[in-house]
């Protein structure tokens, strides 16, 4: 296939899951609504407790909305290719393996930035939200660079409902939350008791919420972030190859073992 | 090189709670523009082969070449030549006709305007109407989801096309509209089509070669006519109670 077949490709995910999102429009505001209430509620309690600890827990909520947005498309779309049972016809139509999670990946950016745009335009309105003196470049930048790990750790767990839908749908959510607690989204990860630390230093979750912290309320600028923007942008190099190469290895596993099947 | 589909051997067997011989050393070869029928009880193997072919399932052993490409080592070169029909009509359910297709086409890298043109033939000529096209398929009978399931298949032109029961379920009028498509495809785009049925009748009328699949071995194979002269029989479910020593109404009756 060509160029232009391989962007059509990349396309047709976006345009697919698009169309979904339309279908199920309703749902949708139910979750917007849900998302944000539950923002509006987190930065409620910090308000009990002073000014800037609004702003801590606001970041933590967008910050988890945007990521586990991404986390939670990526895997999610193979688990709904699995339910509908066309997961066959899309491994058998003649697009790269490649192409297929990056058309699902793109869509999973496009709405994550929709979704934690709103919320975000809701918060600030809401709390009266002051950005003076914050880095807000750096905060694209931050936002860009810890998604790719996100699409990385996303297309990771995506191999779960590629294998077994249901099972593989209880496990994203089990590591999904796992990372919630350990990621320090509403907390500083010194309250962790000691022997779950360690895993709090190895997600990528904990890296991002400390950078936009950083430069939310304390203005931090680009030289001082920019060994945790490294490191972000390395944990994203090494996760997207690990997960496109993970992928492929389950694909070749369930072609094996006869998984593909809707009932597999 | 006049040959379509070559299978050697091919054998697949899978570990559930009991071992499954899915597949038991089948070979056969498929010519060019020819319509191969696979008939057989549910169970006995036809889809096993189909994804085998379809390069959705790693046969244990044997190979399987589609137009001399093989479906394991070189399933990239495979996959723009074929294209499939399953007994259930797979789509995103929610989402209209219109918006799968599309979502089809961009797979196969054409362009929207291309797919709406050739699956609005394709559709129109199954008798399916045009006004159901913007509507969500869960909104659209069984045969009219089969119908989209078949332009879905015929629209990208493939080559080769492995049609896995299209009629099972079937209301009669559908059923005759999807035959007679296949039937007319034939002769107009002369493709390859290998065909999986339970409906002896079909296969009799629309493929130019049969296999009786049991067990995942194929029992007994060759032209219609050829097979109701070699075991001196009036139709193919007659030869099919001959080679198994089962009435295939009663094998249709537990399906």
């Amino acid at each position: 296939m060509n160029p232009r077949g391989h962007a059509y490709g990349s396309i047709a995910f976006i345009e697919r899951n698009f169309a979904l999102i339309k279908r199920y429009i309703g749902w949708e505001l139910v979750f917007l609504t849900y998302n944000v209430v539950n923002a509006l509620a987190i930065g409620l309690i910090g308000a009990t407790m002073g000014k800037d600890k609004v702003l801590y827990l606001v970041i933590g909520a967008m910050v988890w909305g945007f990521l586990s947005i991404l986390f939670h498309e990526i895997s999610e779309s193979i688990a709904w290719e699995r339910w509908e049972g066309t997961i066959e016809y899309t491994f058998m139509a003649p697009i790269s393996r490649f192409v297929h999670l990056i058309g699902n990946c793109l869509h999973a950016v496009a709405y994550g930035v929709v979704r934690s745009t709103i919320i975000l335009l809701i918060l600030v309105v809401f709390f009266g939200i002051s950005v003076e003196g914050a880095n807000l470049p750096a905060l694209f930048v931050i936002f860009v660079v810890s998604g790719l790990s996100f699409v990385g750790l996303g297309l990771v767990a995506a191999i779960l409902p590629l294998l077994s839908t249901e099972k593989g749908a209880y496990a994203t959510h089990i590591f999904e939350a796992v990372l919630l607690l350990i990621s320090g989204v509403y907390y500083e990860i010194t309250v962790l008791p000691v022997w779950i630390r360690p895993l709090s230093y190895i997600s990528p979750a904990t890296y991002t919420l400390r950078a936009m912290r950083a430069a939310l309320l304390d203005g931090a600028s680009f030289s001082e972030l920019l060994p945790t923007i490294l490191l972000l942008l390395a944990i994203g190099f090494v996760l997207i190859p690990l997960g496109m190469l993970v992928f492929k290895q389950a694909e070749y596993y369930a072609k094996k073992t006869g998984k593909l099947k809707r009932s597999g | 090189m006049n040959i379509a589909v070559q299978c050697e051997e091919l054998a697949k067997t899978f570990e559930k709670k009991n071992r499954v011989i899915a597949l038991d050393r089948v070979s056969f070869t498929v010519e060019k523009h020819e319509i191969f029928g696979i008939v057989g009880p549910n169970g006995s193997g036809k889809s096993t082969l189909i994804r085998i072919l379809s390069t959705l399932l790693i046969p244990d052993t044997g190979w399987a070449r589609i137009f001399g490409h093989d479906v394991v080592r070189q399933y990239g070169r495979v996959r723009p030549c074929i294209n499939r029909v399953s007994v259930d009509a797979a789509f995103f359910k929610g989402i209209s006709a219109w918006e799968n297709l599309r979502y089809a086409a961009r797979l196969y890298g054409l362009s929207s305007g291309v797919a709406k043109e050739r699956t609005l033939e394709i559709l129109d000529r199954l008798g399916f109407e045009r006004k159901r096209y913007y509507e969500p398929l869960e909104d659209l009978s069984r045969g009219m989801q089969q119908k989209v399931a078949i332009a879905r298949a015929f629209f990208t032109a493939p080559m080769l096309l492995l049609l896995d029961e299209p009629t099972t379920g079937l209301d009669p009028r559908s059923k005759l509209d999807v035959q007679e498509y296949v039937r007319r495809s034939m002769n107009q785009d002369g493709l390859t089509i290998i065909l999986t049925t339970h409906d002896m009748h079909e296969a009799e009328s629309l493929c130019d070669r049969v296999a009786i699949i049991i067990n995942g071995r194929f029992v007994t194979m060759g032209k219609p006519s050829e097979l109701l002269a070699r075991y001196k029989k009036n139709n193919l479910e007659e030869v099919f109670l001959e080679v198994t020593g089962r009435e295939w109404k009663e094998i249709e009756y537990e399906s």
